[in-house]
């Protein structure tokens, strides 16, 4: 098979999902009105409730929702073949993660623009709130830890990144102070911005920087993950403008470049899928595809962290409500066609089949490793770029997503603490916040396996636990469309299929850890269960309290 | 640059886009940094009303008219029901 074809048709139902499925769920299940007085009017205030174009509205919110998950989780999941991997991406963009995205944004614009975790306490009740904040502190901590073992991974496996991933602070440093301090004009920065980092990594092809095999008693791996750790405790230090701005800025522009690179590569190269369909010799040790195929890749099929985006910051500004259906539903696209492409990498980058099974020699091997290798590939016969620049570009891409995550994701981590404190009782300061949340991070990245190599490990869990977010987003949907008297079965039927595979999923992944001795992870898995399984029961009595006929006081216009 | 015709429209669009682009994700922490900002001078301001020795009282003082009208937003983000002072009260 062609990956051409792979390509145009993962594409081609996507864009039809969004040409026909969502104008289904637009105009009979969300029923959107373009007359609505949307909070970014109702409220509007200069700061959080903003009435902004809808393009731009969905450039934020693709870019706040593409990281680097859409890349690690399909370059795992494609062990078991390439067909699992592309049906779930392309049916679950089509009818899980766009008919989330895009419902989550619409129950937060018919809410006063309010965030999931308050609908949560408003529709299902406050237990269910609380659960919420003890999900997202998991979510966290997880893929923080997941992260910087990515990109320690990374910084070993492509060493010729060092120089344009370090030196990207640089860049981003020098365009907060472009901007803020010089004035020059966004356009004339964004332009030289983009320039040097590309720049950089044409230098970093040439200069790959190896850390020793022992600094201080710790190997090349372990060293960058607590360098990045402190790294991301700074970062998260600093006021916004001086780098999280900037940084957030030049990788969203990354973003769009990549991806556009990346599918003009695959158009002139037309390289052969090697890898198999379905694998039917995958790794001694290799989980079950099923379940685990279906938390695996989160982001890219459904993702709960989505919710949060659309019902956090995108719902305060959507100009009309129709709007939504554009900047939702299409946003869950821009997510899938990620997705897409990193499977394209990881099963057509490579010469034969027995090339790929070297690289996937275990569950958790390969991974972005494979994605950066495989899109290489891809990228010099396409482009006729220099042989390993294909490689620096796409390990620096991968690795600003996921330090960018890292970054955001240690500054809420510290405001949960703070929140967390001033409950207690005490004053945490925001240096102590920041060193509870990193030792946090630390001991769960170094806790589940030695030198941090295990840190893959999580992954899964991650996925479960996004899954599980997602799941509590599509009760609220389903609660509110079912006390509108409106058919429920477009979401309710995900929410069975999520709910079922996660908790099938979470039952293995807890066997597991157990036979393992894992006592970390058991623990999280156990309190992961907990709170799934109080979720379904919530969830179960919010549907049906609203089919006996509660208020729709939350709806009116 | 508008009203010079198509090219220069399209650029500040495009301009107008990219600064949307940039800004929006960090109004509201700006939004913030510059409330704590003016808390603090608020402070400032009215330290000697509070029974604060200030050194520039002498020179804050012709602020306050200005600032009375900030005054009941102020003491309650600073967690105070009522006015603190007896010969200001808002509410």
């Amino acid at each position: 098979m062609n990956s051409v074809v792979l390509m145009v048709v993962g594409l081609g139902m996507m864009a039809a999902g969004y040409l026909f499925y969502s104008r289904f769920i637009a105009e009979r299940i969300y029923r959107l009105d373009p007359d609505f007085r949307t909070p970014a009017h109702e409220f509007r205030d200069g700061v959080d409730y903003v009435p902004t174009n809808r393009f731009v509205l969905w450039g934020h919110h693709f870019t706040s929702v593409a990281g680097a998950a859409p890349i690690v989780g399909p370059a795992i999941a494609v062990i078991w073949g390439w067909g699992p991997a592309v049906a779930w991406v392309v049916l679950g963009t089509i009818f899980f993660a766009g008919v989330h995205d895009f419902g989550a944004l619409w129950a937060s614009v018919r809410n006063k623009g309010k965030s999931i975790g308050t609908l949560t306490g408003n529709i299902i009740g406050a237990r269910a709130r609380n659960l919420f904040l003890v999900v997202i502190f998991l979510l966290l901590l997880m893929v923080n830890a997941a992260f910087a073992v990515v990109i320690a991974n990374l910084l070993v496996s492509t060493p010729t990144s060092v120089i344009p991933v370090w030196g990207a602070i640089l860049v981003a440093l020098v365009i907060g102070q472009m901007i803020y301090r010089w004035k020059i004009s966004l356009l004339v920065t964004s332009v030289i911005g983009v320039v040097v980092l590309y720049l950089l990594i044409w230098i970093g092809n040439s200069y790959p920087i190896v850390l020793p095999d022992n600094v201080l008693g710790l190997g090349p791996r372990a060293t960058w993950i607590v360098l990045l750790f402190a790294y991301a405790g700074i970062a998260s230090l600093l006021p916004v403008w001086v780098l999280l701005q900037p940084r957030d800025y030049i990788n969203g522009l990354q973003l769009f470049l990549g991806l556009g690179l990346m599918y003009l590569a695959v158009l002139i190269a037309r390289p052969e899928v090697v890898a198999p369909m379905v694998n039917h010799d995958v790794p001694a040790g290799t989980p079950s595809m099923l379940p685990l195929l279906f938390v695996t890749i989160a982001c890219g099929a459904i993702s709960g962290f989505h919710g949060l985006v659309s019902s956090g910051t995108t719902s305060k500004q959507l100009d009309k409500e129709t709007d939504a259906r554009f900047v939702g539903y299409f946003g869950a696209f821009g997510e899938g066609s990620l997705a897409l492409a990193a499977i394209i990498a990881c099963t057509a980058g490579f010469a034969t089949l027995v090339d790929w099974q070297a690289v996937y020699t275990a569950f958790g091997q390969g991974g972005v490793t494979a994605f950066v290798r495989g899109g290489d590939a891809i990228l010099v016969a396409g482009l006729g770029i220099p042989a390993d620049l294909g490689a620096t570009m796409l390990a620096t891409m991968a690795i600003l997503f996921a330090a960018t995550t890292m970054d955001t994701g240690l500054r809420l981590q510290r405001f949960v603490v703070q929140e967390v404190g001033e409950l207690a009782g005490i004053k945490v300061n925001t240096l102590f916040g920041t060193v509870i949340a990193l030792a946090a991070c630390l001991a769960l990245a170094f806790g589940a396996g030695q030198d941090g190599a295990g840190g893959m490990v999580i992954w899964p869990l991650f996925g479960t636990t996004n899954q599980l977010l997602a799941g509590l987003t599509l009760s609220i949907i389903s609660v509110m469309l079912i006390r509108l008297g409106r058919p429920a079965w477009f979401t309710a039927i995900p929410l069975a299929f999520l709910l079922t595979m996660t908790l099938w999923a979470l039952q293995g992944q807890i066997m597991r850890f157990y036979n393992t001795s894992n006592w970390l992870l058991f623990t999280m898995s156990i309190l992961i269960l907990v709170a799934a399984l109080w979720v379904a029961v919530e969830a179960i009595i919010a549907m049906g309290r609203g089919r006996k006929g509660a208020p729709v006081a939350s709806t009116s216009h | 640059m508008p009203g010079r015709g198509d090219g220069d429209d399209w650029l500040a669009r495009l301009q107008a886009g990219l600064t949307e682009f940039y800004v929006a994700p960090y109004r509201r922490t700006f939004a913030r940094a510059r409330r704590e900002e003016e808390d603090l001078f608020m402070l400032l301001v009215f330290a000697e009303t509070l029974g604060v020795p200030n050194p520039a009282a002498w020179y804050t003082m012709e602020l306050m008219p200005v600032l009375y009208e900030h005054f009941h937003d102020w003491h309650r983000r600073m967690g105070m029901e009522h006015s603190p002072l007896d010969h200001l009260k808002c509410c």
